[in-house]
């Protein structure tokens, strides 16, 4: 449909429709709740009825935080990885503190990802995700070694494999409630 | 992308402080979570109260999703049982004719059993069910292999009882909430199960592999005596699992170095099983050890058993 011009418009930028306007004001609880409460329910999935043979689930928790992260630099602070992954060590089985350790260190990480390659695209935030999730998991099972007897790092190939291929999706549902946290 | 607003504090002294306090905090968040890891590395049962809060405020929902899982196979079990009714019900009826005259027998046997005991003044243990619950979740995500039961101290259940499914030996209790218990199931690297042969009664123990399987190592060294097919028991040796609770079969025979051990089939199908009980009746042993091989197994147990042999009960009759 061609729009007729009626005015010299300024070009908008992209985001222009998530800003707030008169008698539109973005919900300020929402744009708090919705990334804090997706990971933490990302996290619960693990209590779903859900019974694998082997380790296989990927951690939803952790990608979703990822994902948010990496496609909303500077929304979670650089120390929320420790309340997420303590939240997320309530419902893993992991010994308590594994993931608050893993994933501060993962947005660390991130942080300095950050200040190294500063212009990047999406393949390349899918590489260092994939990094990141291989070095988590990896050092989950390490730390689970620590405190237990641990099994076969290989044993752990399907996860990594299927959490890496799963990140593109959990990225977009993120962008989805991005949307919707930020409408007006 | 461009590098977020937070990123470039400019001049203000007070954007760079607080950009600098977040990188203390997380500096600060990390050396709290390896400490808190440490702790639980130590005293892996410490968290024991968080994690319950945990499965409790979670498990109302897990118990909706685990019962219309069990209502959708119900509704799949039931359409499919429809499927060649005819043709099933005349092998089910062969089945049940041929199986009459065993269970005839087996009662015959039991009541000898009974019998003989009475003679050696031998009381049953005080073995029976405490709850039936189901499992409602699975740390699928970890490599631990812990999952959640139903039932918690609301029905008696405590620490360290051994959970069984209606086709075997699913694990032990480690952790118990009001409503919820936790569960390391016999594929978990830390679960060592006392097992043994139920042809001969060839002691062995055990350990999960993680990967839904275990390895059964017999004790003695040498070459594995074990076969592909044998049906392994629990011995009850330590007494923390009663004895004759079926574990699993053979289905791979490996050797890593002087070990020679065995992959054995995996509680997998029994953790799909929905109703597991705990300490469940003995008259739950539907997949039990034939009842020939019994005696031939008492005959070359050893020390350690609860049950002395009772085929010194023939001699003394």
């Amino acid at each position: 449909m061609k729009i007729p011009v009626t005015a010299i418009h300024l070009p908008t930028r992209p985001g222009r429709e998530y800003e707030s306007r008169f008698d539109r004001e973005q919900s300020l609880l929402k744009m708090l709740a919705i990334p804090i409460a997706s990971v933490i329910l990302a996290s619960m999935v693990t209590t779903l009825p859900i019974f694998t043979a082997e380790p296989l689930l990927p951690p939803f928790g952790l990608l979703m935080m990822l994902g948010w992260r990496l496609m909303r630099p500077g929304l979670l602070p650089v120390w929320s990885g420790l309340p997420f992954g303590l939240m997320d060590d309530l419902f893993s089985g992991q010994p308590f503190g594994s993931a608050g350790l893993l994933w501060s260190l993962a947005m660390l990480a991130l942080e300095i990802i950050d200040s190294r390659a500063i212009w990047r695209d999406y393949f390349q935030d899918w590489l260092i995700a994939a990094l990141l999730i291989t070095a988590v998991l990896l050092g989950g099972l390490w730390i689970a070694g620590l405190a237990h007897t641990a099994p076969e790092p290989s044993l752990l190939m399907p996860q990594i494999v299927l959490s890496i291929l799963l990140y593109p999706l959990v990225v977009r549902i993120c962008a989805r409630l991005d949307s919707w946290r930020l409408a007006t | 992308m461009a590098p977020p607003p937070h990123r470039r504090p400019g001049f203000s002294r007070k954007a760079q402080y607080s950009l600098f306090v977040t990188y203390v905090a997380a500096t600060a968040g990390t050396i709290v979570a390896a400490l808190l890891l440490s702790i639980s590395v130590v005293d892996p049962t410490g968290f024991a109260a968080l994690r319950t809060f945990g499965a409790e405020i979670t498990a109302p929902i897990a118990r909706i999703f685990s019962a219309l899982r069990v209502s959708t196979q119900a509704i799949t079990h039931d359409a499919s049982a429809y499927m060649d009714a005819a043709s099933k019900n005349v092998t089910l009826e062969k089945e049940a004719r041929a199986n009459r005259s065993k269970l005839i027998e087996a009662r015959a046997l039991r009541a000898e059993n009974a019998r003989l005991r009475g003679l050696l003044k031998l009381t049953d243990e005080g073995e029976q069910q405490i709850a039936v619950g189901r499992l409602i979740s699975s740390t699928a995500s970890s490599t631990r292999r812990v999952a959640t039961l139903s039932v918690g101290r609301n029905y008696g259940v405590e620490r360290a009882q051994p959970v069984r499914g209606p086709a075997g030996l699913i694990g032990r209790v480690i952790e118990v909430g009001p409503t919820t218990a936790r569960i390391l199931l016999v594929t978990d690297a830390e679960n060592l199960v006392p097992v043994m042969r139920v042809s001969d009664g060839l002691p062995a123990f055990s350990a999960g592999l993680g990967n839904g399987t275990v390895l059964i190592k017999p004790l003695n060294l040498g070459e594995s005596p074990f076969r592909v097919g044998d049906i392994i028991v629990t011995s009850g040796n330590g007494g923390l699992y009663r004895p004759n609770i079926p574990f699993a079969r053979v289905i791979r025979k490996t050797s890593d170095g002087a070990w020679p051990s065995l992959l054995l089939t995996p509680a997998t199908r029994l953790m799909q099983s929905s109703c597991n009980n705990i300490r469940a009746k003995p008259e739950r042993l539907n997949k039990l050890p034939p009842l020939t091989a019994r005696p031939k197994r008492l005959k070359s147990e050893n020390s350690g058993n609860r049950y002395p042999p009772t085929d010194t009960a023939g001699t003394r009759i």
